[in-house]
């Protein structure tokens, strides 16, 4: 006998599974955990300490979209004014007052009033009868009210105060304190992980922003599908069977209004970014078929030309069929090409013979080639500094080129426990963002060689591609300074032994704490070996190379 | 490399000692290197000239005179005319002839002129182009290097860069490429189209342009007042509507009911007499009206409020005509409308019923009720008193006499059940008046409610002292029948009501144990000081009275095992460890220790090293500070000092830890160094700064606004780039930054 029997079991458990995708009541089932989008928040320049918890507000800025002012400004869910001072502007006995209005003119409103109420209800007149009566003089407190009152509830608040430093003593303990505690509920109030959008059915590959539209976000999945998501909302807004295997490659078109795919089969396919319309059926703008596997695809920042690679870097224009010019320097396939965001007419490539190559477009020829230890995965190029790139690779380091000096990188980063798989640069150029192998993600500044944070929650998919989004929230005028204050202070005693223990304390994974350690004694012993051998040896036999050095083989020309 | 070239031929020529002429040999090798033919042919005519120089040997021969793969094999003549040629006549007319001159200025013109070098490897030229391009492009990017530079010293940088101006689109230029696709916005717009509606200026129709243009201001303003007043009334309207609406009374709404059904029968009898056909309908309107009441359940008496009704109506009046109306209520809607011919046949009671002030069905119901249908009254009735039966069967003989009798009218037994009620009342308030007097200190807390309240109170009281006694009697009658029909048992309680007074002494008894349990079990005291207020409570403390004290018992025994528990408990013997001191002292070490002292005999370390820790204990010690602040606690101002009692209190340091080598007479342990403190000190210069006295400065400004100007706390605490929310930051262009 069969439990349960035959008119009791449920349609989904007998039904023998339907080959292919799945369609109709069936729930997608997700293959595996990589297969959705991890949407973080970071404590970068533009966001705030002690507001993780919250809801952001990602807003769009294309002028097509909601404007922004007319968007009603998130409710102070936070108003903790964390060991920050409060606002002299603000008197003592009315800080529960402004703290229901929040805003500052509201404030100077409930200010003024309770003012003037005091002032009526204490006349200097209703006084007199009283007194006159006893006959005794009686000295009373009177202040001119010219002193305090403003004219207009425009007027800044006059607050009479002394400056006498002996008046506020303690200044550096003060601060101290203050900045202490500013760094602890740093550490407190930082959970980046705002989001994961889930709806792919495979792991996704490849991702890409869109440059007018904050909230919009396209990924590539391995088995074909490009999904386009809306950031604030959160959901899946389109879902497009691109390829047959694998999505290789998604770039948008500079002014966003169509974007491109390149898979395994063979072509290359551009989209328009908005849904088809009615009684249209979703299907390619164009398709080019290609004679090789395309690996990767970027689109120029400024005119309709983009570039593919595989076994040589192609530029298309987009109208035609066959490339303007391909370029070749060796024989490898490429992973990936991007193109310059300032000076346009430059792309970086990277071959999987370790080696990394500038083309220039307009001269249509490579410009030179750096090859280093490992393999690049990918690199990306600074949008403030023409010149500056940072590759990803294999050797768990990122390196920070000038593509003028390619023999000596301008920094190394490294931090990772296994090999970079993406780079991306925040849009003001003062950091970046990478996803290593070992299932962690990073953020370096460009000009520091260790991680300033790694956001460390619960997803542990390896990421293999990600993209850098600034995320904004809504603060008050008060909040914003003190969060300005807080990070300055942070700043001042940053050097203080117990705020940097505690500024640098992290919670990692158990397997990413101990291979770090595990990799800290073996960079030791080498370095141990290094130095014996130097020691031990004919003075000047054994030279001595820079870290930086180390790493790279050869430049040539 | 020419000469080269012709001497090196000249040398394989005399090696080889072939006969072959220098001139002859010459424009070969010029030949090699120059293919031009212009060039062939001038040397031709050169040769030519030379041959006719020289007079001697004129011998024309058949020569090549550049290489070609057709050769003719005629025209080979390497082997001359037969005559042997010696080097050195060549040699000396090399250096002689002075026709040779030529042949020079031509080897001369030859070495004076350049000559492109062999086009190079494909990979060198590609290396070549690719390193002036590299150096092009390099030259190009070096142009960010001072914005670059800038950007990186920067005090602020504000994102995004460049002034973007948002342009809004106006919704025709969106609208320009835009058609309606699916059905439902073809129909709307083909409605907007028929309509001339504007689809692409959102502004005004036609039609309301031209109003616009029609209406004059004195109009307009008389619209709007108008408006304004309709808009006025019509708030005024519903503030009223919503004040009527919250009126709690039950009785206005009765009388509004009533007063809005007499103006519908008016209003009936007047279509009546108008229009008869519009009367018809609304007579169907009642008859479906009718129709839904006999569906459903209605005025019928089984809902949850006639249950808890039927239960009360046997002590409350109240109830009982409540649910009176509701049956009168339920009859009257389920009546069968009487048919437009009999209202036209009483059309002479109309004043009359309009005197009467009540609605014209109403009073036919009221007619039909006692006159025409008796078995619905008789149905009605019978309902109740099933309710009745289910719920007291004590009530069933009452009502029913009540009904034999008095099935003809309704009033009379309602009357009686009123003279029954006000006895059961009186009799109440009696009781409560002599248990008021009596149970004033053991309810202290029930004295404090109102007179109604207590009533209540009372009544519950008796219901429950009834219910105890039908238990105890069943119990006694259970050890001697067994089991007694219930009606028997509960029949007496009317009847009991005058005994209940007597048996009140028991009752208090009871009251005051529950007052006991309650002090005793705190879980149980806050049901059972007022469990009098609900029925059901009071009925369950009886339940819970006869096991009240066996949980005393319990707890008395509980307390006591606790007692047992403490004075059982084990007394600790201490054992006395013997100690051994083992005094062994050899007289070897007893020597050793003599020399010691013998050889530093002079100078007393240990009495140093003793006075010297104490010294350091002493200084280490916290000094006493005067803490006082004349004025607290006590008077205070000139020539007033403060207390000694309050300066000896004040005065003393508090004592500190004790020292670590307290106990350690051989050593001293310095407790200035604080561990604590190093987490807090930085102990290496840090790296921007170059002397400790910078760094030092840089933490001693303060930053913060109590130590600061609003406006110089700002410039402090500006962040090194700030961004614009919502705005997307493109990378850096060349005219954001003014660059040509």
């Amino acid at each position: 006998m069969q439990w349960p029997p035959p008119w009791r079991r449920s349609p989904l458990l007998s039904a023998s599974p339907p080959p292919g995708p799945v369609k109709g009541f069936l729930r997608p089932v997700r293959m595996s955990e990589a297969a959705r989008l991890y949407h973080y928040v970071t404590p970068a320049e533009s966001a705030m300490e002690g507001r993780w918890q919250t809801r952001p507000s990602l807003r769009p800025a294309s002028p097509t979209n909601a404007p922004a002012h007319r968007q009603p400004p998130l409710a102070n869910v936070c108003q903790q004014n964390y060991g920050a001072p409060q606002d002299p502007v603000e008197p003592a006995g009315l800080r529960s007052a402004s703290h229901v209005t929040g805003s500052s003119l509201g404030k100077a409103e409930v200010a003024c009033g309770s003012r003037r109420r005091w002032a009526e209800l204490v006349p200097e007149s209703s006084w007199s009868p009283a007194v006159g009566a006893s006959k005794m003089k009686v000295k009373m407190l009177s202040r001119n009210p010219d002193n305090y009152v403003r004219e207009t509830k425009l007027d800044l608040q006059r607050v009479p105060r002394n400056y006498d430093p002996t008046l506020h003593p303690f200044e550096v303990p003060r601060e101290y304190v203050r900045a202490l505690n500013a760094t602890k509920l740093e550490r407190v109030f930082a959970k980046p992980f705002l989001a994961s959008l889930d709806g792919h059915r495979d792991g996704v590959n490849c991702l890409a922003k869109h440059p007018k539209n904050l909230a919009t976000v396209l990924s590539g999945a391995c088995d074909g599908e490009v999904r386009i998501w809306n950031l604030t909302q959160r959901n899946c807004i389109r879902t497009i069977q691109a390829h047959e295997g694998f999505v290789r490659g998604v770039c948008t078109r500079f002014c966003g209004t169509s974007f491109f795919t390149v898979g395994d089969d063979k072509t290359v396919k551009q989209w328009k970014m908005d849904g088809p319309g009615y009684g249209e059926e979703e299907e390619p703008l164009h398709t080019i078929l290609g004679k090789t596997v395309y690996t990767g695809i970027d689109h120029h920042w400024k005119e309709a030309v983009f570039a593919t690679c595989g076994q040589q870097v192609d530029i298309w224009d987009e109208q035609r069929t066959n490339p303007i010019c391909s370029m070749t320097w060796g024989f490898d396939s490429i992973s990936s090409v991007k193109f310059n965001p300032v000076e346009t007419f430059l792309l970086g490539s990277c071959a999987s013979d370790r080696n990394i190559v500038l083309y220039d477009m307009r001269q249509a020829t490579p410009l030179k080639k750096v090859i280093l230890d490992m393999r690049t995965n990918t690199i990306c190029w600074n949008p403030m500094e023409a010149f500056i790139f940072t590759a990803a690779n294999e050797d768990y380091n990122l390196y920070t080129f000038d593509m003028r000096a390619l023999d000596t990188p301008v920094m190394v980063h490294m931090d990772h426990v296994s090999a970079v798989l993406d780079v991306d640069y925040s849009p003001t150029g003062k950091e970046f963002v990478s996803a290593s192998f070992d299932k962690s993600i990073r953020i370096f500044p460009v000009d520091k060689s260790r991680s300033r944070y790694v956001p460390t929650s619960k997803p542990k998919t390896t990421h293999y591609s990600l993209r850098y989004q600034n995320v904004y929230f809504q603060l008050t005028s008060r909040e914003k300074a003190a969060k300005d204050y807080n990070q300055k202070l942070k700043e001042k005693f940053q050097h203080y032994p117990h705020i940097k223990r505690i500024a640098r304390h992290r919670h990692l994974p158990k397997s990413i704490y101990s291979q770090i350690q595990e990799q800290r004694i073996m960079k030791e012993a080498r370095r141990r070996k290094e130095v014996n051998r130097i020691k031990h040896s004919k003075p000047g036999s054994v030279p001595i190379v820079s870290e930086k050095k180390k790493h790279i083989v050869a430049v040539v020309k | 490399m020419n000469v080269n070239q012709v001497a090196e031929s000249l040398l394989a020529l005399s090696q080889q000692e072939e006969l072959v002429d220098l001139p002859k040999n010459c424009p070969l090798s010029e030949n090699e290197d120059d293919g031009d033919s212009d060039g062939e042919r001038k040397h031709q005519k050169l040769l030519e000239a030379i041959s006719s120089l020289d007079g001697k040997n004129r011998r024309k021969l058949a020569e090549r005179s550049e290489a070609s793969l057709k050769v003719s094999e005629f025209n080979v003549s390497s082997e001359g005319s037969g005559e042997k040629l010696v080097l050195a006549d060549l040699l000396e007319l090399v250096k002689t002839s002075s026709s040779l001159a030529t042949v020079k200025k031509q080897l001369n013109r030859v070495k004076s002129r350049k000559v492109v070098e062999l086009p190079l490897n494909k990979e060198k030229i590609e290396q070549i182009h690719r390193e002036v391009a590299f150096g092009k492009t390099s030259g190009v990017l070096s142009k960010w290097d001072p914005i670059v530079l800038k950007n990186q010293q920067a005090e602020q940088l504000a994102f995004p860069l460049g002034k973007e101006q948002p342009a809004i689109a106006p919704i025709e230029h969106a609208l320009s490429g835009w058609k309606a696709r699916t059905p439902l916005e073809q129909e709307i717009f083909n409605l907007l189209h028929k309509n001339k509606r504007p689809v692409t200026d959102p502004l005004l129709t036609p039609m309301e342009k031209a109003s616009l243009r029609a209406m004059s201001l004195e109009e307009a303003k008389m619209h709007r007042a108008e408006l304004q007043r309709a808009r006025a009334l019509q708030s005024y309207y519903e503030a009223k509507a919503r004040r009527e609406k919250k009126i709690k009374s039950k009785k206005y709404h009765k009388v509004v009911k009533k007063g809005k059904a007499r103006k519908a029968s008016k209003e009936l009898e007047q279509l009546q007499k108008v229009n008869p056909t519009v009367a018809l309908e609304e007579l169907e309107k009642f008859e479906n009206a009718r129709m839904m009441e006999r569906m459903s359940l209605k005025h019928q008496n089984s809902g949850k409020w006639a249950k808890s009704k039927a239960i009360m109506a046997k002590y409350d009046l109240e109830a009982r005509q409540a649910m009176q109306e509701q049956l009168a209520k339920n009859k009257e809607l389920t009546q069968k409308f009487q048919v437009a011919s009999e209202i036209e046949e009483e059309k002479g009671c109309t004043e009359e019923v309009e005197e009467l002030l009540v609605p014209h069905v109403v009073n036919e119901v009221q007619m039909n009720v006692d006159g025409l249908n008796p078995w619905m009254l008789r149905n009605c009735t019978s309902d109740t008193r099933e309710a009745a039966t289910q719920e007291d069967p004590e009530q069933l003989p009452e009502p029913a006499t009540h009904e034999v009798s008095e099935s003809e009218g309704e009033e009379r037994p309602v009357a009686e059940e009123e003279i029954l009620l006000r006895d059961f009342e009186e009799r109440r308030s009696l009781r409560k008046r002599s248990e008021l007097n009596q149970d004033a200190e053991p309810a202290g807390i029930q004295e404090t409610k109102d007179s109604s309240c207590q009533d209540v109170l009372s009544e519950l009281r008796a219901l429950s002292q009834k219910l105890k006694e039908n238990h105890q009697s069943r119990k006694q009658k259970a050890s001697s029948e067994g089991t007694v029909p219930r009606v028997q048992r509960e029949e007496p309680a009317p009847e009991e009501a005058a005994p209940l007074l007597l048996q009140r002494p028991e009752r208090v008894q009871t009251l005051e144990e529950l007052e006991e349990l309650g002090k005793e079990d705190c879980f149980q005291n806050k049901e059972i000081p007022r469990p009098v207020l609900e029925g059901q409570q009071s009925e369950r403390t009886p339940n819970n009275r006869p096991d009240a004290p066996k949980e005393k018992k319990e707890k008395e025994q509980l307390i006591d095992l606790q007692n047992l528990l403490t004075t059982q408990s084990p007394s600790v013997r201490s054992l006395a460890v013997p100690t051994t001191i083992e005094e062994l002292e050899d007289e070897e070490e007893r020597d050793q220790r003599q020399m010691i002292k013998e050889a530093f005999a002079g100078d007393d370390v240990i009495r140093n090293f003793l006075k010297e820790k104490r010294e350091a204990v002493e200084a280490s010690k916290p000094k006493d500070v005067d803490l006082t602040l004349p004025g607290w606690g006590e008077w205070g101002g000139v020539g007033l000092k403060p207390s000694t009692k309050k300066r000896r209190r004040f005065l003393k340091a508090p004592e500190g830890p004790p020292r670590k080598d307290k106990n350690l007479p051989n050593v001293f342990i310095s407790e200035k160094r604080n561990i604590h403190v190093a987490a807090h000190q930085v102990q290496v210069l840090p790296y921007p700064f170059t002397h400790h006295r910078q760094f030092e400065r840089t933490i001693q400004t303060p930053v913060g606004s109590t130590w600061n100007t609003q406006r110089a706390f700002q410039k402090l605490t500006t962040p090194k780039v700030v961004t614009k929310p919502g705005h997307i930051i493109k990378p850096i262009k060349a005219e954001d930054v003014e660059l040509k």
